[in-house]
């Protein structure tokens, strides 16, 4: 155990150091100066130049990626060229906000998910299965700064239940979650349901069934442990999705969480912040496919970590 | 054998389950009569597909439905016929006074829960134990049933123990409670030689301690020989032969029950190939006219091709062929007499 964690968080390193080696090409690659876009329009080109020196954009390539990671790896990920505050603030500001959507969203993605798998599962084949795999289907294919935009007209415009944009209270959360949760929701919903099918069929559930076991517990205690193992996978991964969600969920609903911050930040040209962002980004979704992992064994003991 | 005078605890009548496939219908058990007394065994017999497990999961009511259907027929448990119970009337019974234990130990027990919790689930059900006390009386259970150290084995699951350890924990699990009926669905296929005769010893020995009576479900003649008193030889979805144990071995009447036991290979005898009914069973879904068995049986005329005959009755013996009726107008029935050193062999 202690080896398998020990080896998954040094195998984080290099994964860390793609990213930011990909996000600092990518950067270099989009057209717009940030020394023209720090300068102001007027300026002359001493000045672009001197700002351009500062920043140390004059540098090669290869010698600014580098002392960047050196660096971050001393802990100090730089300021943001925009507001020349420290990037590592600018994102601790955000971050409590974007982790708070983001687990609002997978508990609706896994409740609603897991619960509308199983009672398609359980009453396979008939009226309701098929129109619930039917809604799945279309939340999966909503793209979710449509569903946000709809969700803001009918119940904030129309119906004013929930405030339309910002952040704060519990009602500000709902709409926002619903947006980013839905689709992973639907593809949990069709996994549990495939999965729960699968295991309804296997022979220890016959044995509890001849045990007599009451129905409901069947399907919650004998069959649901065993057939949210692979739905853990698809969960896991759909919290990688849903961090990339929330870049489109904040900017709808006006949320000033990471996800806004990384399109500012990209809008600006200021390569520190998207580093710095991104970089968190990544590190959040290697720790939770790490926990992913772990609940794996955690399932079933039959799952050897190594 | 003795079991004239005890009570009748179930009694099967022309039970009919049959399968719906589109349009096609699957007679896997068509017409099955047999009763079972109080601690008593009863063999059923038969190969793949001849409706011995279709049967016991009927008694069960665990037929999954669609595509089953439990179509006509009466399953008399100690007189309440089970068709008529509820769901609720049902699983009250399942595990608690009607058991069942499955062929496949592997894979008949929960992955992801300890055997001892499996074990327990049966005691917290049926006699509403609290959860330590119902452990405490699972571990007891493994005990019962021979397993070395079970406070230790209670809390392992089950890919941790050996496929004979496993079928012990499925036995104490369907002995918990003391069923009066256990239907034992070819408890030892899946194990080795060795472990098969511990098994069965071990059945055996738990029938006499608690009087709980057994259908044990086989193809093994050998598993026959050793565990039952009466025996039913099915073949497609019926009941051919049903007498008791020592004349099945003696004097085998149907032609099926001739060619089970000449097929059984012997140490004593050194042959070149094994015998074989010849032929294979016919498709549930497309049987021939007359006797099912008639295409491959040695003895069948043009009657047997054409009409099915019914359970003939004598005594406590029954046989459903042609061969011992007055409409038998083929060449005198040369009764071939099994060779029963042969079969005990075994």
């Amino acid at each position: 155990m202690f080896i398998f964690l020990m080896r998954r968080l040094v195998q984080i390193v290099p994964v860390l150091l793609g990213v930011t080696l990909m996000v600092f090409l990518i950067m270099q690659m989009v057209p717009g100066d940030p020394a023209v876009l720090v300068a102001g329009e007027g300026a002359t080109d001493e000045q672009v130049e001197a700002i351009r020196h500062d920043l140390g954009l004059d540098q090669p390539l290869a010698v600014q990626y580098l002392s960047y990671v050196g660096d971050v790896v001393k802990g100090d990920f730089g300021e943001s060229i925009r507001t020349s505050r420290p990037v590592l603030d600018e994102i601790l500001v955000r971050l409590p906000i974007t982790l708070e959507l983001a687990f609002w969203s997978i508990v609706i993605t896994v409740v609603l998910g897991v619960l509308i798998g199983i009672i398609a599962a359980t009453k396979q084949n008939s009226f309701t299965d098929v129109g619930l795999m039917m809604v799945a289907l279309l939340g999966v294919s909503l793209p979710n700064f449509w569903l946000g935009l709809m969700l803001i007209i009918y119940f904030s415009v129309g119906l004013q239940w929930f405030p339309v944009a910002g952040w704060g209270t519990f009602s500000h959360i709902i709409l926002p979650a619903i947006t980013l949760g839905t689709g992973g929701a639907a593809i949990v919903a069709r996994m549990t349901r495939a999965s729960m099918l699968e295991v309804i069929r296997q022979d220890y559930i016959r044995t509890a069934k001849a045990k007599g076991v009451r129905q409901r517990l069947i399907i919650y205690k004998h069959a649901l442990k065993n057939a949210l193992i692979p739905v853990i996978t698809v969960v896991g991964l759909q919290f990688g999705a849903l961090l990339g969600g929330t870049v489109l969920t904040e900017s709808v609903f006006a949320i000033n969480g990471v996800g806004r911050l990384i399109i500012d930040a990209i809008r600006m040209r200021d390569l520190p912040l998207v580093q710095g962002s991104i970089l968190f980004v990544s590190v959040l979704f290697v720790i939770v496919n790490l926990l992913v992992d772990l609940s794996y064994r955690f399932l079933n003991k039959r799952v050897e970590l190594n | 054998m003795g079991t004239e005078h005890k009570e009748t605890i179930l009694e099967v009548k022309n039970l009919k389950t049959h399968f719906f496939s589109g349009k096609k219908v699957i007679k896997a058990v068509d017409g099955v009569d047999f009763d079972v007394k109080r601690g008593e065994t009863l063999g059923i017999v038969g190969e793949s597909g001849s409706g011995k497990s279709i049967t016991s999961l009927s008694i069960m009511r665990l037929i999954a439905e669609p595509p089953g259907k439990i179509v006509d027929g009466e399953i008399n448990f100690k007189g309440k016929n089970l068709l008529s119970e509820t769901e609720e009337g049902m699983r009250q019974m399942r595990g608690n006074k009607i058991s069942m234990i499955f062929q496949e130990p592997m894979t008949s027990l929960n992955p992801v829960y300890s055997v001892g919790e499996q074990i327990a689930e049966a005691f917290r059900i049926h006699q509403k134990l609290p959860k330590k006390e119902a452990w405490q009386r699972a571990v007891e259970m493994l005990r019962l049933v021979g397993i070395p150290s079970p406070e230790k084995r209670a809390k392992q699951e089950p890919h941790e123990l050996s496929g004979g350890m496993r079928q012990r924990v499925m036995i104490a699990m369907a002995l918990a409670c003391k069923p009066e009926l256990l239907i034992a669905d070819e408890p030892t296929t899946a194990l080795d030689v060795t472990i098969q005769a511990q098994i069965l010893d071990l059945l055996k020995n738990l029938q006499e301690q608690l009087g709980t009576a057994v259908i044990m479900i086989t193809h093994d003649m050998g598993v026959v020989s050793e565990t039952c008193d009466r025996v039913a030889v099915m073949y497609c979805g019926k009941i051919v032969e049903h007498t008791d144990v020592d004349s099945l071995f003696e004097n085998p009447k149907h032609p099926y029950t001739q060619g089970l036991l000449r097929s059984i290979p012997a140490v004593d005898r050194d042959v070149e190939e094994l015998e074989a009914i010849p032929g294979t069973v016919p498709s549930p879904d497309n049987l021939p006219k007359g006797c099912s068995f008639a295409p491959r049986c040695p003895f069948a005329t043009d009657l047997c091709r054409t009409e099915e005959p019914d359970l003939l009755i004598d005594n406590d013996d029954k046989v459903r062929c042609w061969m011992y009726s007055e409409r038998w107008n083929g060449p005198a029935a040369k009764e071939v007499a099994a060779d029963v050193s042969h079969a005990n062999a075994n």
